[in-house]
């Protein structure tokens, strides 16, 4: 069963001038799971999610987020970037609290639920750091727990987890799973992994490239509840992991 | 580090000072005093206090001129870095302004306002404003769009995403550009003085060129300099005081 869309798309396009980068691309995400948006580079992952988040105007096409058709950013949505777009001159803390901040969030309490997420993504003790200061990964994490301190009920994630290292990444993966699970927020995510895909997603979207629409609608059920050390192991995981490297090899090829 | 950069300035000081003494005592010309005949006459006419009513007068225009310039230049800078109308309108007038040879207008000031401050206070801000206005401009147009979208991702207003990110990212460049606006003015301010009327240090040099007192005109010359660097100083301490992430360098990825 098929829960209501927090978010729609209808008949999405893109054009930047010539470049013709989603073409009539509808789509649902259905609230409280995790969507991946799988496809070659280029063909417009960016696109669609910068359009979802309202930073972007389709050329044709509406977006919905929990009913409302979207006109620009709301604080119903969440962006992590997949360039990080951190300001340099301010401090990890200061990054993180940046959205509570533009919310009128007062200093005090900004920091402590900034505290609280940078503790999160295993940052803690870097607080008063600036990003020059981290790697690519810590910077990464920064980005993300931006995002989350923000508490929206979308959150938009563009590779959030390409920087880090392999451990990590994993252990990301894992946590994002519990998120899904008890928070009841919807997630879109854009991963190149197809591994990744498959194991946190109830639902991925393999998109054709340029110009992108949805080849394609995969939703793995079978393993979900088996436990997170047990998935990748199992049976259905490994199928859909090759049907879907299958679909994707031609357009390598 | 600040230990060996303060060793290195005064390091550099003494060369300079002891290259001017022994060229003052070769000498390369009779007009060129050494540089301790010129400290000497810096003394004599600080203790008769020549030196301080001088200054009371060069200030006036040079404060003035400069004061609006910062305020001025900064404010059409931004100006004309977010809005296209503004650049296209404004711009041309601070390229030009920049290029043309001051000497040139300083007849038609002296015709349109008289040889009063206004006239001097006008040169200070034609030498200060325009690299004011174009560093700032440059600035504020160069900042990167990843940041403003990040800005609006996270709900900023428009005066949010100005005040708390465009600013900061360009205050570096403003900042060089006021540092050069700041020399310009001081140059402007003494040609003002020996152009329009010879009054406050323009009427030292002037004066004691006339009657050969080469020791004073220098000590005049050496100390407008003195005073523009230790401004300049000023200034850097202000920006390492109001935007601290200048100092630890930028992340660029
Ligand atoms: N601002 C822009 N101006 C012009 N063309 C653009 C712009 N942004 C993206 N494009 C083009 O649109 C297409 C889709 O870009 P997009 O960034 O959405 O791809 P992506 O799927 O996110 O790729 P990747 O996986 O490499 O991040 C690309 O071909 C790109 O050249
Ligand atoms: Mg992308």
């Amino acid at each position: 069963m098929v829960p209501e869309s927090a978010v729609s798309t209808r008949n999405i396009s893109k054009n930047y001038g010539d470049v013709e980068a989603l073409r009539n691309l509808s789509l649902e995400f259905p609230r409280g799971q995790l969507t991946s948006l799988l496809g070659p580079s280029g063909c417009g992952k960016t696109t669609l999610l910068k359009i979802i988040a309202g930073l972007l105007q389709p050329s044709s096409g509406e977006v919905e987020v929990n009913g409302h058709t979207v006109t620009g950013p709301g604080p119903d949505r969440a962006f992590v970037f997949q360039d990080f777009a951190l300001l340099p001159w301010a401090s990890v803390i200061r990054n993180v609290a940046f959205g509570l901040e533009m919310r009128g969030v007062a200093k005090s309490e900004r920091e402590a639920i900034a505290e609280r997420y940078i503790r999160e993504v295993g940052l803690a003790g870097f607080e008063h750091a600036y990003p020059h200061e981290l790697s690519g990964g810590m910077r990464q994490r920064v980005g993300l727990a931006r995002a989350l301190s923000v508490d929206a009920q979308v959150l938009l994630m563009d590779e959030p987890f390409s920087a880090v290292d392999e451990q990590t990444r994993r252990k990301f993966q894992e946590d994002l799973l519990g998120l899904v699970q008890n928070e009841k927020k919807t997630f879109i995510f854009v991963t190149h992994s197809i591994e990744e895909a498959v194991y946190v997603s109830d639902q991925i979207a393999i998109l054709l490239p340029r110009p992108s629409r949805v080849s394609e609608i995969i939703r793995p059920s079978g393993f979900r509840d088996k436990g997170a050390d047990n998935i990748r192991r199992d049976p259905e995981y490994l199928d859909i992991v090759d049907q879907i490297w299958a679909s994707l090899r031609s357009y390598v090829e | 580090m600040p230990n060996r950069s303060l060793f290195l300035k005064i390091l550099s000081a003494v060369i300079l000072f002891g290259a001017w003494e022994i060229a003052g005592r070769i000498p390369v010309s009779y007009a060129f005093p050494t540089f301790l005949e010129a400290m000497g006459a810096l003394f004599r006419m600080a203790g008769d206090g020549t030196l301080w009513t001088a200054y009371a007068e060069t200030l006036q225009p040079l404060v003035v001129g400069v004061a609006i310039s910062a305020v001025l230049g900064i404010a059409i800078g931004l100006w004309v870095g977010l809005s296209n109308v503004f650049d296209w309108l404004f711009s041309p007038i601070f390229i030009v302004m920049q290029a043309a040879p001051l000497a040139a207008l300083i007849p038609l000031l002296v015709l349109a306002y008289g040889i009063g401050l206004t006239s001097k206070v006008l040169v200070v801000c034609i030498m200060a404003m325009p690299v004011i206005v174009l560093n700032t401009s440059s600035a504020v147009r160069n900042t990167p769009e990843s940041m403003k979208e990040m800005g609006r991702a996270f709900l900023a207003s428009e005066l949010a995403i100005i005040l708390k990110i465009i600013i900061p990212a360009a205050s570096p460049v403003i900042f060089a550009g006021l540092r050069l606006g700041v020399s310009a003015g001081f140059i402007g301010a003494i040609l003002a003085e020996l152009k329009i009327t010879p009054t406050g240090v323009g009427d030292i040099i002037t004066y004691s060129r006339s009657i050969a007192d080469y020791p004073s005109m220098y000590a005049a010359i050496f100390s407008i300099i003195l005073l523009a660097v230790l401004f300049l100083n000023v200034l850097e301490k202000t920006e390492t005081v109001l935007f601290k992430g200048n100092q630890r360098g930028y992340v660029s990825d």
